[in-house]
């Protein structure tokens, strides 16, 4: 168990740089999810706690200490990879076994056999022990690999997106039962993905990352409902956030382009008091509602064109347009509504966040 | 089934327009290779097999004369035969282990960023590509006793490398050795880089050491390629001749090929070598199919 620490890391390789001015702070028992685009630079920090890349600068200190010089080995971490990287040749049991045999932390067999016993009990691969690795399945090779994590106790899990090569189902499935597998370690995580559902479903933490640089870091409840850029606030979320430009005219958000108006509940108010307020009026802006929040009623006020129906089974999903603007809207199932149709539309105005339309930042986390 | 293999010709193609059809194309382009096969492979080895049960001379006009199995038994009962064997697996046991280690051990250092590795390679490559009489000419130059560069290197004085009988062999086979490394490093080469990278990462983040994870990722992955490397090595080695008669004459360097030349071209007993050769066929055969064997189950794990 451990508490890791980013300080300021940079990473480049060549002329390209991975990672800028990182800083990250993972709690002891913590479940902290990296969540980001392919290219942000997620493997490559998980690669610098690791110990199998240096950073260009900064620092990492687990426990407090400055790991810079230390090798794998020493950081005694563990690591789940994409690509499983299982040992071929070598059965499921051999596999698990690899961890606690070299010589030099060699344990007595009974406690070896014991440790993989266990570890497959937890992953529900005791039918496969003896199997050929290259005899398995994903999914199977997948829980193998989290095997080999797990029998060695170390003081860090990182996986870095160990499941997205599985299908869908099963995916769900592992998801699940990493989750509960690392309540039940009580062990540090750092989970890499670029699945946001991933991200918001499992982690105790998330940490946005683009281009090299921590976006945010809050609980997936913060980062869905107060995302601190239209980065995040277009990237997490399935449908994203509905971005769209405008500004605030006496208490009401006006649509720029087709000035188009919605009622703005006392907003100003709610988000930063009447300093702001004033600083708002007028300002050019986005707005940002989520699509649960926007709903359709008769008496709405603003009319709309049905653009597409995506049924999700649960709810539906309604592109509407306006003009040429189109934003998402979840909708129940039962709605009736087919395409082409009018229908007139508003938003949940507590719900509506706004960010600078220069910068992108959320007017919250501005300072 | 054959049909199904080849594609139909183009109706509209020049040589469909002189009448020639797939059959007749197919034909064209096979028929002379098999034609060459059968007259320079086939009928020789089948003519010879015939010829190992008689006892004809090619030196003489004297008719052959049907001898059944009797070469077979003469050259099995006869000791000197069996010591060139002898010869023969002692050399190719130390020449294919000599390059087996220094090919190996030179790509594990190779397999790695340094610079001018791609040049580095083909230097290392060279020794390879020359031939085998001017291999065997030069290292007679480098063993010479008395202005050898080995000699003068390792100041040696005036060892006697290759007049030593007991020094000859292992002077061939280190020939033999420096010349063919390259081979094997260049097949270890290739399988070493098919290692996946995240495998050695995956064993470092599992505190594996450098031994441990040599010997089990690295050798047991390499181990197939490897393996091709020695089935061809021990079936060169085992039919050397050229480098062993260029370098010495020793009777303990005396191989089975060697044996074999001098029975056929210099006391023309043709009949006999026919059988003596057929007996060396069997063998490189029987011992490539052991390997294959081996082969398979290595690959199979």
């Amino acid at each position: 168990m451990a508490h890791i620490q980013l300080k300021n890391i940079s990473k480049t390789f060549g002329n390209h740089t991975a990672l800028t001015g990182l800083d990250l702070d993972i709690a002891d028992g913590e479940f902290f999810v990296l969540l980001g685009e392919t290219g942000a630079g997620k493997t490559t920090t998980l690669r610098l706690i690791a110990g199998l890349e240096k950073p260009s600068e900064g620092q990492v200190l687990i426990d407090g200490v400055d790991v810079a010089d230390w090798g794998a080995a020493e950081r005694d971490v563990a690591l789940v990879l994409q690509q499983y990287s299982l040992y071929p040749r070598y059965t499921v049991r051999e596999n698990l076994e690899f961890p606690l045999k070299p010589k030099i932390r060699r344990l007595p067999d009974a406690e070896i056999k014991d440790r993989v016993d266990r570890a497959a009990r937890t992953l529900r691969i005791e039918h496969l022990l003896d199997r050929k690795t290259d005899r398995l399945s994903g999914g199977e090779m997948q829980r193998v690999s989290i095997g080999r994590a797990i029998v060695r106790k170390p003081r860090v899990f990182l996986m870095d997106e160990p499941l997205s090569a599985l299908d869908a189902k099963l995916r769900e499935a592992l998801r699940t039962e990493l989750k509960n597998l690392q309540m039940q370690l009580g062990a540090t995580f750092l989970f890499v993905t670029h699945d946001q559902i991933e991200a918001m479903s499992m982690g105790d933490k998330v940490g946005v990352l683009n281009h090299g640089r921590i976006i945010q870091t809050g609980t997936p409840h913060e980062i869905y409902n107060n995302p601190r850029d239209t980065y995040v606030a277009s990237f997490v979320g399935s449908p994203p956030m509905n971005l769209i430009d405008g500004k605030l005219v006496n208490g009401r958000a006006v649509m720029t382009p087709l000035n188009f108006e919605l009622p703005f509940s006392g907003g100003t108010k709610t988000y930063g008091g009447a300093k702001t307020g004033a600083a708002t009026e007028g300002r050019p802006l986005v707005f940002g509602i989520r699509p649960e929040d926007v709903y359709l009623e008769s008496g709405a006020p603003v009319e709309a064109r049905v653009h597409d129906v995506e049924n999700h089974g649960v709810e539906k999903i309604l592109t509407l347009r306006v003009g040429d603007i189109t934003l998402r809207a979840t909708v129940p199932a039962r709605t009736d509504v087919a395409i082409e149709q009018p229908v007139r539309f508003a938003w949940n105005p507590d719900k509506v966040v706004m960010f600078d339309k220069g910068s992108g930042v959320n007017l919250r986390h501005a300072s | 089934m054959a049909t199904t293999m080849i594609t139909t010709l183009d109706r509209s193609s020049r040589a469909a327009a002189r009448g020639l059809s797939d059959i007749s194309i197919r034909n064209l382009f096979i028929i002379p290779t098999v034609l060459f096969l059968i007259v320079f492979n086939i009928f020789p080895l089948i003519y010879s097999l015939g010829y190992s049960f008689t006892d004809f001379r090619a030196s003489t006009n004297a008719p052959a004369n049907f001898v059944g199995l009797q070469n077979y038994r003469d050259l099995l009962n006869d000791p000197y035969v069996w010591s060139n064997f002898a010869i023969t697996a002692k050399y190719v046991i130390i020449s294919v282990a000599g390059q087996l280690l220094v090919g190996f051990g030179v790509a594990m250092l190779l397999n790695r960023d340094i610079p001018l590795k791609g040049l580095l390679t083909t230097l290392l490559l060279l020794p390879m590509m020359l031939s085998m009489a001017v291999v065997g000419l030069f290292w007679k130059l480098l063993y010479d006793p008395s202005f050898g560069i080995i000699n003068y290197a390792l100041g040696l004085g005036t060892f006697e490398w290759l007049a030593d009988p007991k020094m000859a062999l292992y002077a061939v086979a280190l020939t033999d050795i420096w010349m063919w490394s390259p081979f094997v490093m260049l097949l270890s080469l290739a399988g070493l880089s098919a290692v996946p990278k995240h495998l050695y990462e995956a064993a470092a983040i599992d505190r594996a050491g450098p031994f441990y994870t040599f010997f089990r990722i690295t050798l047991p992955l390499v181990a197939p390629i490897l393996m091709i490397a020695v089935i061809f090595r021990t079936m060169e080695a085992f039919k050397t001749f050229d480098l062993a008669y260029i370098l010495t004459s020793q009777p303990t360097t005396e191989l089975i090929s060697i044996r074999l030349y001098k029975m056929a071209f210099q006391e023309w007993q043709t009949g006999r070598s026919c059988a003596l050769a057929y007996i060396v066929l069997i063998m490189v055969l029987a011992i490539t199919n052991i390997y294959v064997k081996y082969l398979n189950k290595v690959k199979e794990r």
